[in-house]
């Protein structure tokens, strides 16, 4: 568990690990530096034949500011621009936060919390096409869906059709997504939990700390680069995730819900028109470009730390 | 006797043991919540493929009367025309994930040895490269990649997609390995270079083992990542001959009159190897996390 220790906060017991190497370590001999070559090979071709070339073929398909043009004056992508932003904010922050209080209650030593986690985690290990089916189906029978059902028995409402409304659409696909995405969230907020030590926790208690006092003034700020690191590598991959949109609410009503990703889709099958749906990708780079840049810069001057 | 001199359990003010009672009571309906929000959809696909015909209305029976395991029957027999192959896409399924697996676990291993225990200078500079595959959103990336798999000659051809897993597996597992490569003190590769070693016996004999843990977490990860693709393999496979079971689930959900009992019954099938190696390496697993947690 003490996996954790780079990126905590603290200095002393659990941040130190072995003493820091000076960058340039001068006994790397000829035969070192060859293996060393030789073990990133296999990973520098893939690099090159595989995220190299088809990012330089995107950048190249996408170059003609004439496709900006017709994106923006089509009122489906700005919608999806939109819905986009939304979708990613709203996903994001709301698995994070969730993840963040509910790795506090799994940190409770009881027998039954302990056995609730590993069924807590079974949405992360359930592949995404089955998951988002299942979800699909459920909120698209009309009347006698799950969710419909269970709203009229419990509170006597009569439940809408999820998927005719682009709020309630697009709610639906939110709600898939931290679904799926909070157990892989909430285990490494609690493997952070787990590492920041106790006696802090012990000597709150002996000052009289309240609960909300242990929470924001230790738990917080130690769990503070831990949780940002999380949530941009949780923005990275929910931008590229078409699953929830394309499986859940299909993009209904009538491209109401769509997301640019999805849409991105639309214009390469349907429209035949794949530079298009390049260009529609990369409108999302002045987002996504600083998200990677501050977590290069996280990870980096996270192992300085050490 | 002996006079109390702490108050014990019964002595402290009211206030706290009401306090107590609240935060339990406040955890079991927190567990219970959490309980029902886990496993509704997973509920739901169970409540479909049992169903005789397929229906998805929700009739409050836990365990429906008319329970039928014929979709599952269907399936091992090969008497619907919808699913006869779905063995196939299966074998097809498992092939490619495999290779992922494998495949994402050697690269991210030696590239992770190189940074992490090598003394690379700037070795960072080649994390941070890694890093550059995630700055497309990989849904946009697929549409010239499916130009380049054309270039290459693999379009249709199951390593296609196997080689854009492994893409976007790696540079996560790399992070993940490197992080854990910190824990293991250098000076057992300096004592062993004292000795002899070559780095080859370095990686084989003292990385490979130590980071076995990491290394399965990582694999297992790959494996999820496979099995939750959709796109990349329907974008580079198209025959029929290299559909795999995400491809066929799709094509269901395109068909309104499709049997959803068996469209279910595949899900359920396909939902299980990666459930049960997840469990099989759960302790593993946690610890791969903490270290994918920290690092990315």
């Amino acid at each position: 568990m003490n996996g954790i220790s780079g990126v905590l906060a603290v200095k002393g017991p659990v941040a130190a690990g072995r003493p820091r190497m000076p960058a340039w370590r001068g006994h790397l001999h000829g035969s070192d530096l060859t293996w060393s070559i030789l073990f990133i090979v296999p990973y520098a071709a893939l690099f090159a034949a595989f995220v190299i070339y088809p990012i330089g073929y995107a950048l190249w398909m996408g170059s003609d500011p004439a496709l900006y043009a017709e994106l923006l004056s089509d009122p489906r992508y700005l919608r999806a621009a939109v819905n986009t932003v939304l979708f990613v904010g709203l996903a994001v922050n709301l698995q994070m936060i969730l993840a963040l209080l509910l790795s506090g209650f799994f940190m409770r030593r009881r027998r039954w919390i302990r056995a609730l986690l590993v069924i807590y985690i079974l949405p992360w290990t359930l592949p995404a096409v089955p998951a988002y089916l299942s979800f699909h189906w459920m909120f698209v029978a009309y009347p006698q869906g799950l969710p419909n059902n269970l709203l009229e028995r419990l509170f006597g409402i009569e439940g809408p059709f999820w998927f005719d409304q682009r709020w309630l659409a697009l709610a639906c696909d939110i709600a898939a997504n931290v679904w799926k995405w909070m157990p892989l969230w909430t285990l490494a907020l609690l493997g952070g939990r787990m590492s920041i030590p106790q006696d802090l926790y012990d000597a709150a208690d002996v000052d009289g700390a309240s609960l909300y006092q242990r929470f924001a003034y230790i738990t917080v700020p130690l769990l503070a680069n831990l949780y940002l690191i999380s949530t941009l590598v949780s923005t990275i991959w929910t931008f590229g995730d078409y699953a929830p949109v394309l499986f859940v609410s299909g993009g209904s009503p009538a491209f109401g819900s769509e997301v640019v990703s999805t849409l991105g889709f639309h214009y390469a099958l349907d429209y035949a028109n794949p530079p298009l749906a390049v260009a529609a990708g990369l409108s999302v780079l002045p987002l996504l470009i600083p998200a990677v840049i501050l977590l290069m810069h996280r990870l980096k001057s996270t192992e300085v730390q050490l | 006797m002996i006079p109390a001199l702490f108050p014990t359990r019964q002595q402290r003010p009211a206030r706290y043991r009401i306090r107590r009672i609240a935060i339990e009571a406040g955890s079991v309906v927190l567990g219970a919540t959490i309980l029902i929000w886990s496993l509704i959809p997973v509920y739901n696909m169970f409540l479909i493929a049992v169903d005789p015909t397929g229906h998805n209305e929700f009739t409050w029976e836990i365990w429906p009367s008319q329970a039928t395991l014929h979709a599952f029957i269907a399936l091992w027999t090969g008497d619907v025309e919808d699913v006869r192959d779905v063995w196939p896409q299966f074998g097809n399924s498992i092939y490619i994930g495999v290779f992922v697996m494998g495949f994402t676990v050697l690269i991210s291993s030696l590239v992770s040895f190189a940074i992490g225990r090598m003394h690379l200078a700037r070795s960072w500079m080649l994390t941070n490269t890694a890093l550059l595959t995630y700055i497309l959103p990989s849904s946009t990336l697929i549409i010239p990649f499916q130009r380049v798999m054309h270039a290459y000659g693999l379009l249709d051809n199951p390593w296609a997609a196997i080689a854009a897993e492994v893409t976007f597996a790696t540079p996560y597992a790399i992070l993940v390995l490197l992080h854990t490569a910190k824990l293991i003190p250098i000076e057992l590769d300096d004592a062993a270079r004292i000795d002899g070693a070559s780095v080859v016996q370095l990686y084989l004999r003292i990385y490979v083992p130590l980071m076995a843990p990491a290394l399965a977490a990582v694999g297992a990860y790959a494996l999820l990542f496979a099995w939750n693709d959709y796109f990349y393999q329907y974008m580079l496979l198209m025959s029929e001959r290299n559909t795999t079971v995400a491809m066929a689930l799709e094509q269901f959900f395109d068909d309104d009159d499709a049997p959803w009992n068996y469209m279910m019954a595949i899900a359920i099938l396909y939902s299980l190897p990666p459930i049960a190696i997840f469990y099989a390496l759960r302790r593993y697993m946690a610890a791969g996390l903490t270290a994918g947690g920290t690092s990315g």
